[in-house]
């Protein structure tokens, strides 16, 4: 198996086989620090499966995955994220019936045991670290708001602003800009590259502007396996990419 | 002091409606009601305490018990265990083919106290027996389950069939448990009688301090951030999970909670009744318990009481004349609820419930504007 690397994840060798059916076939994938990766790719191709696996959603039938030098592949869920991965659901995952303050503040790695919950205080670290957060994504008036209330596009900032409150070193993104205005696609923008600082943000997305204003490097995925890897600049131009993805 | 007031009271609102409460059952009821009226009220309070544990571990953590019954039984028949053996002293049951024994071993030819039952001859095992078995019994099922993801219809389907098992062992081991008619002809506790119009006032108020307490103890869990948690788990399970939280320790807590209230109120049920039997653990009365929550607010835990309360004086009238109509009625009333007033009655009170304080607002506006301001004014009209 793999050694020691300056990676923040990298994937090595990874399988995942449904019934006989592999969603995702041999991938390595190596995401560096400070790095913004973008995986794009036809329906079915297996982007969806490839964060199910990192973050513990889906099992992998073999393959490695390591994030700063530790195996994932082994633990559960809650421990992964503990480790600092954060991942944002494809639909917008928040909890409609509580107000955006505390949807923040539940996200807030403080707590997170039975006893811990029940005896959490709202300590002035807490509230400057949510208000600081509800800054960055735009959110710092709508504090109160019940988050079922806020638009499509500001449910998708929440949810990002949930995952940065726990400051991940690795954030995980499945579509963030699906369903929103061109406007508020070109705020997600400038909101990912400001928050690509400091720690590797991998995204899946389809809109390839988006995808060309934010993605410091490309992999292009088809049938579980990789088919182009590199610079924007070099996906867009190579000819098996343009054949079964982008189109002529 | 603000601590006790926003977390354990839930503010204003939540001390207003606890006052009321506490107002109700431990003045109002007491002076206008006879014992023998009295007694059934403390009876039906003891299901409150089932119809509290609802709130928590359905109204907010989204999780339906059909088998709360289990845990109020095992409360009840821990109580009516160290009951009956006080009971059952040589010198009570002298005229048993095994003197020393509870009656009901005797008549199914049982020669010895069977071993799980020595230690009820403790009154403090037994309060022990009570806060912890259920409780226990609540985590061995709980982690089987929420550990495997098991939740939402297949987690009530497997809780109401718990309480089928537990009945059909109870009525079956017969010689152990009294089998169908229970446990009976309880007398006294350490050589109080139990069954004396002291002893009922003083088990009634012992009953309505603890169930205030229960909610009390239920407020601080749900303004914690647990509670928020609890609600976030029901929204957006997955969510949660991936916010770092192991989602199954949470729920199994919650049950665990619930457990212990619920069996809180089963020993209180058997204090106050005098017996217990398998008609209060199976699937009928774990439903009534349901039933109890959903009509007073399976998110309040104050109008689960008030649910409680009213369902079972509804239970009290209508089934002395109309006996089979009872049971659609209340069927009737549990679906309409639940299609119309989802929230009940507690949900009925914060929709509609300014209304009347609005206009009790306006008269009590009207009567210091018309005859406290107005009067100077007359006087002063008068003089001139």
């Amino acid at each position: 198996m793999s050694s020691e690397t300056d990676f923040t994840l990298s994937i090595e060798n990874l399988t995942v086989s449904f019934d006989g059916f592999k969603a995702v076939d041999d991938l390595n994938l190596y995401i560096d620090k400070n790095e913004l990766h973008v995986v794009i790719g036809p329906n079915g191709a297996g982007k969806t499966t490839v964060l199910d696996l990192i973050c513990g959603k889906t099992k992998s039938t073999s393959g490695s995955i390591k994030f700063l030098n530790k195996e994932l592949t082994k633990m559960s869920e809650h421990e992964i994220v503990r480790a600092g991965v954060g991942r944002k659901f494809q639909t917008p995952s928040i909890y409609e019936n509580l107000s955006v303050f505390e949807n923040l503040e539940i996200s807030y790695p403080k707590g997170r045991g039975v006893v811990g919950s029940l005896f959490f205080k709202r300590t002035d670290t807490v509230l400057n670290k949510v208000y600081e957060i509800a800054k960055e994504i735009m959110l710092f008036d709508a504090l109160e708001t019940e988050a079922g209330l806020l638009s499509h596009g500001q449910k998708q900032w929440l949810e990002i602003g949930m995952l940065l409150i726990q400051d991940p070193q690795l954030l995980m993104l499945d579509e963030p800009v699906a369903g929103m205005s061109v406007k508020e696609r070109e705020q997600t923008a400038e909101l990912l590259n400001r928050i690509s600082e400091g720690r590797s943000v991998l995204v899946i997305e389809h809109d390839m502007d988006f995808v060309a204003r934010i993605a410091h490097k490309v992999t292009v995925l088809h049938q579980g396996k990789i088919l182009a890897a590199g610079n924007m600049q070099k996906v867009q131009n190579d000819p098996k990419v343009i054949e079964v993805y982008l189109g002529h | 002091m603000s601590f006790v007031y926003e977390k354990l009271m839930g503010g204003k609102s939540g001390l207003t409606g606890f006052i009321i409460l506490a107002t109700l059952i431990l003045v109002i009821f007491p002076t206008f009601l006879d014992l023998f009226r009295l007694n059934l009220v403390g009876k039906y309070l003891t299901y409150a305490f089932a119809a509290v544990s609802l709130v928590l571990l359905w109204g907010y953590g989204g999780t339906l018990s059909l088998g709360q019954g289990i845990f109020f039984g095992l409360g009840g028949y821990g109580m009516a265990m160290f009951l009956k053996l006080e009971a059952s002293s040589p010198e009570n049951t002298a005229i048993q083919s095994t003197p020393g024994i509870p009656d009901f071993m005797d008549w199914n030819q049982i020669t010895s106290l069977p071993w799980f039952w020595e230690p009820f001859n403790s009154f403090t095992f037994t309060i022990l027996a009570i806060l912890i078995l259920p409780a226990a019994f609540a985590y061995l099922v709980g982690a089987a389950m929420f550990k495997r993801r098991v939740g939402g219809v297949y987690f009530a389907i497997i809780t109401q069939v718990i309480a089928v098992i537990l009945t059909v062992l109870i009525v079956g081991q017969q010689g152990f448990t009294g089998g169908i008619n229970g446990i009976t002809d309880l007398r006294t506790l350490h050589g109080w009688d139990i069954t004396s119009n002291n002893a009922k006032y003083i088990f009634y108020f012992v009953n309505c301090f603890l169930l205030l307490g229960v909610i009390v103890l239920s407020r601080f869990i749900l303004t914690s951030k647990f509670g928020r948690l609890l609600l976030a788990m029901r929204d957006k399970e997955d969510r949660v999970r991936f916010s770092g939280y192991d989602v199954s320790n949470f729920k199994i807590f919650i049950f665990c909670i619930a457990a212990l209230i619920s069996a809180i109120g089963g020993a209180m049920f058997t204090l106050q009744v005098g017996f217990m039997s398998p008609s209060f653990v199976g699937i009928v009365p774990s439903i009534e318990m349901v039933i109890f929550c959903a009509i007073g607010g399976r998110m309040s835990l104050i109008g689960a009481v008030y649910g409680t309360l009213l369902i079972n004086f509804g239970k009290t009238t209508f089934s002395e004349s109309f006996p089979e109509l009872w049971l659609f009625l209340m069927g009737g009333l549990f679906i309409s609820v639940v299609m119309f007033f989802p929230n009940g009655l507690a949900g009925i009170w914060d929709d509609y419930g300014h209304y009347l304080t609005d206009r009790l607002k306006q008269l009590k506006d009207k009567f210091t504007t018309v005859v406290l301001n107005r009067e100077p004014k007359q006087l002063a009209e008068d003089a001139g």
